[in-house]
């Protein structure tokens, strides 16, 4: 415990809490995602590639969170 | 137990050439870029009106991205018209991705004054300067082909507009979203290959033999997808931009 200091402490939090809206985000995708596939099976491949592409989105919300985390951690 | 771990958020220096700094990423993309041009070449030099072998599974990427892209413009027209330059973009980020998870790349170098650790080559991507350039070349021919498609007037009327209150702030919100285009377009490249090199040293670091595996083939998988948005963004604002309101 003594060796935590607050560089660290501000790094995790970064991230934690900028993980939280795109987790939910990808979370929330999924979900439609699927129950379009379960509703339309034929159009699978059409919604899995706007799906991936739309999970890319919210996932450049939490790597900008990764990077400001990694940046406080190794600058 | 983590400080055996060297990262290193900017690219590293090789050496000078005449007073400009050689980097390590500047060596990787230079690489990329021969070897795309020597694989063009020799895949061009005896095109057949029937494909066959490597020629075959060329055309089928190439027709497979166009059908794609193709969905994206809304007509096939729009698609040809932008492909060019948006499959260049695609293929060169891809391979640059895919450049930077070959065994070697980043882990082959020397140390500099005996103690700092500076790889050779290094994932062209995991630099801004790169992905900022990328994206000031997309948001800059948006505007281009904006002028060259409606006009210069009318392509600033986007941004600038005076008729009533309403228009004027939605233009001012227009014109400051430009330039956070060109931020997120970058730092959304940047993060995703960089975090996925932060991501395999520290695996590698934790668990070096079998763990790191799957995380490779995530890194494949990333690389793929991240070159795929950035093509499927640029024709985006191709096509937004050529467009009337």
């Amino acid at each position: 415990m003594e060796s935590l200091d607050m560089k660290s402490l501000a790094a995790a939090i970064a991230i934690a809490v900028g993980a939280l809206g795109p987790g939910l985000g990808i979370g929330l995708l999924a979900a439609k995602a699927m129950e379009a596939i379960g509703r339309n099976p034929e159009a699978a491949p059409k919604i899995q590639t706007a799906m991936i592409l739309a999970i890319a989105f919210a996932e450049a919300i939490a790597i900008y969170a990764l990077v400001v985390a990694l940046i406080i951690k190794f600058v | 137990m983590i400080e055996g771990v060297h990262i290193s958020l900017s690219a590293e220096k090789i050496l000078d050439v005449f007073g400009f700094p050689l980097t390590n990423t500047l060596l990787t993309s230079f690489l990329v870029v021969i070897s795309l041009m020597v694989g063009a070449y020799v895949l061009g030099r005896k095109i057949k009106a029937i494909p066959a072998g490597i020629q075959n599974a060329a055309e089928f990427v190439i027709d497979g991205l166009l059908g794609f892209m193709t969905t994206i413009a809304g007509d096939r027209k729009t698609a040809e018209k932008f492909f060019p330059i948006v499959a260049t973009i695609f293929i060169f980020v891809l391979f640059a991705n895919w450049a930077g998870i070959i065994p070697g790349v980043g882990s082959i170098g020397f140390y500099e004054d005996g103690k700092t650790f500076v790889p050779f080559f290094r994932s062209v991507n995991s630099d801004l300067n790169m992905t900022l350039a990328l994206a000031l070349i997309a948001v800059t021919l948006s505007h281009f082909f904006g002028v060259a498609g409606l006009g210069a007037f009318k392509h600033a009327g986007k941004f600038f507009n005076f008729k009533n209150p309403i228009g004027f702030f939605v233009g001012i919100l227009e014109f400051v979203s430009e330039f956070a285009k060109i931020i997120s377009f970058s730092f959304r490249l940047f993060g995703n290959v960089f975090a996925g090199e932060v991501l395999l040293v520290i695996i590698t670091f934790l668990v070096p033999v079998i763990a790191p595996v799957p995380f490779y083939g995530l890194e494949i998988f990333v690389g793929f997808i991240q070159a795929l948005i950035f093509a499927v963004l640029t024709m985006m604002f191709l096509v937004v931009a050529t467009k009337h309101h």
